[in-house]
């Protein structure tokens, strides 16, 4: 079904990547229009996290094309630039910066590519924070935090980018049980208020409750794209079966 | 004892080149305030250099580095101050103290400052590119902080060394302290004057070593 023009966010048209002789991602097309979500899952290896550092160009790729927000992605550091400021990505590893403060955590960036207005952009951090419920500790360094606490930080730095796609790299994987909920909970916050998001990540409550549709991938392949319900009730692929068997325990 | 005091600590003997001695401190002082920043950036940049990770340049930066620590600062300063002259290039002798220990200490900086860039986790320099910083800035304001407070100590280490090696004037005939209380200590014949420098030497360097160590503590909560 052709889209409107302004209403894909990201276009990956045949993309392929080899790590040496490694063929990680292997032709693979996915368009993601504005306000979807999109989980993005399957065994570990299968190339989920490389595909989605290649939307902001920490990952480059030797075929095809990928478009995201309007940039079309090459080596030019101007271009990859442009395209970063348009998404926000949250680590596994959270990957705040240690030596600054949790407000300073998200005015860095705003600041370092030449923010006008910082007052605004500082009351616009705040407000995130609000959001992500830890305004409380705003002038506490990450290391004196939980790493749930530091993983919604995480999330706030990167929207006080105004991006307009954020991406999840397995956000809840390195969190202790009772911590991922809280972070799930900001996360379907923000799909909810329409952002468009792509989450590699395998928790099926979030991708039940908030995603449109679930992208299965393995050995480098999306196998089988569905929305959450039939994927995981109903999946047609026998590698997307044994897959959710593992998982399912 | 009292004549090991006589000799080593004799109180007269101080308090008579201790004006000599001030003036001598003046020019250790006014030396190491000069070469010490000099050569902390000097370091600095060479380890940046190392990060932009061309082949070639690492290459020709090892060479530098290797050349620089290996030739003994002594050394270093005879040929700035009495070679240099025949090429037609004259410095002046606090010129060429200063560019000496800069020389020398700029490759142990750059030695530390790499090791310190390398203690910060690759995904710190992600997290920043991620955001749409550009990586020189990424890598000047947010991994060179890190970096530093991770070296702090061997930094503070080598500039007491540094801050002493400013002695090394005295071969140029500047009269900083180390040099004064030698010349006063032939003149009274008496070894005093050393310790007096000594004692100075210590009561100068000590508090840069405990404001050092405030720091490495303050800064703890903010590291990993």
């Amino acid at each position: 079904m052709p889209r409107l023009p302004g209403e894909t966010m990201i276009s990956i048209d045949k993309l392929n990547k080899w790590f040496g002789d490694f063929h990680v991602l292997k032709d693979i097309d996915l368009d993601v229009a504005q306000g979807q979500r999109i989980v993005l899952c399957g065994p570990s290896g299968s190339g989920k996290s490389t595909l989605i550092r290649c939307l902001n160009g920490l990952e480059t790729f030797e075929k095809g094309r990928v478009n995201v927000v309007g940039v079309e992605l090459t080596r030019a550091s101007a271009t990859i630039r442009q395209a970063r400021q348009q998404v926000g990505m949250v680590f596994q590893s959270f990957n705040l910066f240690p030596h600054l403060s949790v407000i300073n955590n998200l005015l860095i960036a705003p600041r370092l590519t030449g923010s006008r207005n910082m007052g605004e952009v500082r009351d616009y951090a705040m407000h995130l924070l609000e959001r992500v419920r830890i305004a409380d500790q705003a002038g506490k360094y990450p290391s004196e935090l939980s790493g749930g606490q530091q993983q919604r930080v995480a999330i706030a730095r990167a929207l006080c980018m105004r991006p307009r796609v954020m991406l999840f790299d397995e956000p809840t994987s390195a969190l202790d049980p009772e911590m991922i909920k809280e972070v799930l909970d900001v996360m379907v916050d923000l799909g909810r208020d329409g952002m468009t998001m792509i989450a590699v990540t395998h928790e099926m409550g979030f991708a039940r409750t908030i995603a449109d549709s679930v992208v299965f991938m393995d050995a480098g392949r999306i196998v089988e794209t569905a929305p959450p319900a039939s994927f995981f009730d109903n999946p047609q692929s026998e590698r997307a079966q044994r897959f959710l068997k593992t998982i399912l325990h | 004892m009292s004549s090991f005091l006589q000799n080593f600590a004799n109180l007269d003997t101080f308090v008579a080149v201790l004006p000599l001695l001030l003036q001598g401190l003046f020019i250790t002082v006014g030396l190491a305030l000069v070469a010490l920043p000099l050569a902390l950036l000097c370091g600095l940049l060479i380890a940046l250099l190392f990060e932009v990770g061309s082949r070639p340049l690492t290459a020709g930066l090892f060479v530098l580095i290797d050349t620089f620590r290996s030739i003994p600062v002594l050394v270093l300063l005879m040929i700035i101050f009495y070679a240099l002259p025949f090429l037609g290039v004259v410095v002046p002798a606090f010129g060429a103290v200063v560019a000496a220990l800069v020389i020398n200490n700029a490759g142990y900086y750059g030695e530390i400052f790499r090791a310190g860039l390398g203690s910060v986790p690759r995904h710190q320099h992600e997290a920043g590119l991620a955001l749409g910083i550009s990586r020189p800035r990424v890598l000047l304001f947010i991994i060179v902080p890190q970096a530093v407070r991770n070296v702090i100590a061997p930094l503070a280490s080598n500039s007491l060394e540094l801050a002493k090696a400013t002695s090394i004037a005295s071969l140029v005939t500047l009269p900083e302290m180390l040099r004064v209380a030698q010349v006063a200590q032939a003149n009274v014949y008496n070894p005093t004057p050393l310790v007096g420098a000594a004692l100075i030497y210590f009561i100068v360097l000590w508090p840069f070593s405990r404001l050092v160590a405030r720091y490495e503590r303050r800064t703890l909560r903010a590291r990993y």
